[in-house]
């Protein structure tokens, strides 16, 4: 994957330059001048970082004052960032709400837990304006398990995510799900220590978001909906560009960057490699061990799984009972995403989730106000 | 992942004759299979025992440690495993394999394999935030220090005294051992170009295959 300094072009210069000129990498070149010349040599913006570092960014922040060096070595960079999602994939990234549900997504083989204040189906439920969960929550959950924490932030409310950051979450997910704070602008994602993951609809909504800092997407779908056909369209979509960039020639790629508005560093890059430059998981509408499967043949690295396991048993009375058969169902995706290209294995682990699935309602009959996947374009 | 603006370090190419899993339960175990065969080895993704019965060697991924110990177990992995590895298998952790290997692991009450005299602790540099990188000169390459991504990283805190070590922090933590047939890395090689602690695991499998005495192969007999 991207490692440091891959994808720098005009993006992110300040953090590239600042991670540069203190690396051992660039120690040959930045020896032969002066010391003071040193941090100032690799781009302007780390200039402009070094002479006025406490000069806020829009999010309130010294832009490039991410990466941090200690004995250790350097923190923050792109490679750390865009290296943890890595670490997840062909794993499943559960919503969980409480640090019991934690416990339980942890035991079933869950490589991460996104904890937010209600999973997306009691949101929809609920109505009125989701915000990020309860900060005593997030500790809990950080508490009761030592798999990754996620949490989610409203889209464009950097202090939300200055929050999330400082409770030390490993990822923030810059959500549609929650209701949108700023309707033109998202976070400024550069200027975190903490990486980002964003969801797409399409390629140009991910290389905007990458362009922006989030170090892994996830394709939408349609959440709290157990409707797994709005995943399905976002993540054809999104291959279907991948495939056709592939196919440009390189002067082309300069009027697709236009229509899409994304940068033409970042094109190129999804042309050479065939894939985005992060990776992609699938999100919005898992409710069974087929549906992660078929995700994952279309193309996701691994999914997220909202409502699909905790409402899932819904009839079930018992609290324990109901506990269990989720764990059941959660278990059940985990193995599917792991063989999701073997229909006997997919067959031996559908037959062991719970008679009831998360019951669900259909995109196709809900009204445009209701549907999330256009927030945050 | 290959990329122009930075010379590949290369390795010398992979022994014929040995086949290299890397456990694909979940990870990254994509980016290990690109190492391996950019240095020519033939290598495969292990998800089955037929796969597991089919290598000379074996890479333990990055990934979350908890997720592949339950997947392990879950698809009966396990058990034959360990005893591949008792007979000599050469394995390779990275990170979360790392884990997986160990005889200690403090707050993990039985470590899933158990196979290494060393003692791991589990996100022992703290959360995400602290993930970093560094240069580390690692024992038995050469040339330059390798640039080592630390992931919500490992630490050995403790090796036994049939084990080398091989690399430390500055500050003097330890991140990379070995114990004859087996590796351990907290960090991941995997994630930069630099092939080399990948071929110096494909040394070991080869040398493991070379003093097999069964049909030149190295391949367990089943």
């Amino acid at each position: 994957m991207a490692t440091n300094g891959t994808r720098n072009g005009s993006t992110r210069p300040a953090r590239e330059g600042a991670v540069r000129a203190t690396s051992k990498a660039a120690a040959p070149k930045a020896a032969a001048k002066a010391p003071a010349a040193r941090a100032a040599a690799k781009a302007p913006a780390a200039r402009a970082a070094a002479k006025a570092p406490a000069k806020p960014s829009a999010n309130g922040r010294a832009n490039g004052v991410a990466s941090k060096v200690d004995v250790r070595g350097t923190t923050a960079t792109w490679t750390v960032k865009a290296g943890l999602a890595q670490m997840l994939k062909g794993g499943v990234i559960m919503d969980v709400v409480t640090a019991e549900q934690a416990e339980i997504a942890q035991e079933a083989g869950a490589v991460a837990v996104m904890a937010l204040e209600r999973v997306p189906a009691d949101i929809r439920a609920a109505g009125g304006v989701a915000r990020m969960s309860h900060v005593k929550k997030i500790k809990e959950i950080q508490a009761a398990v030592s798999i990754p924490v996620m949490a989610k932030a409203r889209i464009g409310h950097f202090v939300e995510a200055q929050i999330l950051e400082a409770l030390g979450v490993d990822y923030i997910d810059e959500s549609e799900v929650l209701t949108p704070a700023d309707d033109q602008h998202h976070i400024d994602k550069h200027a975190f220590a903490v990486p980002y993951v964003c969801g797409c609809r399409n390629l140009g909504e991910a290389l905007r978001r990458i362009s922006e800092g989030a170090a892994m997407i996830r394709t939408k779908g349609e959440a709290g909906t157990g409707d797994i056909v709005e995943a399905v369209r976002h993540m054809r979509s999104l291959w279907s560009e991948i495939r056709r960039v592939q196919g440009m020639r390189d002067d082309e790629l300069w009027t697709t960057a236009k229509d899409l508005q994304v940068p033409i560093d970042l094109l190129r890059e999804v042309k050479r490699l065939g894939r985005l430059p992060v990776v992609n998981f699938s999100a919005g509408g898992v409710a069974t061990p087929a549906d992660a499967a078929l995700m994952m043949q279309l193309g996701a690295e691994g999914v997220f799984v909202g409502s699909g396991i905790f409402k899932s048993a819904e009839d079930v009375t018992d609290k324990r009972r109901k506990l269990d058969q989720q764990g059941r169902m959660a278990t059940a995706i985990v193995k599917a995403v792991t063989h999701f290209n073997d229909p006997k294995m997919l067959a031996a682990v559908s037959e062991e989730i719970p008679e009831e699935a998360m019951r669900g309602r259909s995109t196709a009959t809900m009204p445009r106000e209701e549907l999330l996947a256009h927030r945050g374009s | 992942m290959p990329r122009a603006s930075r010379t590949p370090v290369s390795a010398p190419p992979a022994p014929a004759d040995v086949r290299v899993g890397v456990l694909a339960l979940q990870g990254d175990f994509a980016e290990h299979l690109v190492a391996l065969r950019a240095l020519g080895a033939d290598a495969i993704e292990v998800r089955t025992l037929e796969q597991l019965s089919a290598v000379n060697g074996l890479i333990i991924p990055g990934g979350e440690s908890t997720t592949i110990a339950r997947l392990l177990i879950a698809f009966d992995l396990l058990g034959p495993l360990r005893d591949r590895i008792v007979k000599g298998l050469p394995v390779w952790g990275t990170c979360a394999g790392a884990i997986l290997l160990a005889k200690h692991v403090p707050n993990l009450d039985r470590p899933p394999l158990a196979v290494m005299d060393i003692t791991v602790e589990r996100n022992a540099f703290g959360r995400q935030v602290d993930s970093f990188e560094a240069n580390l000169k690692v024992e038995g390459i050469e040339g330059a220090p390798l640039r080592a991504i630390f992931i919500r990283a490992p630490l050995i805190s403790r090796i036994g005294r049939s084990v080398a070590l091989l690399a430390t922090l500055k500050d003097g933590t330890i991140v990379a051992a070995s114990q004859g047939h087996l590796l351990a890395t907290s960090f991941h090689p995997e994630l930069t170009e630099d092939r080399r602690m990948h071929g110096l695991f494909l040394q070991m499998v080869a040398e493991a295959a070379a003093s097999r005495p069964t049909g030149g192969s190295g391949r367990p007999p089943r």
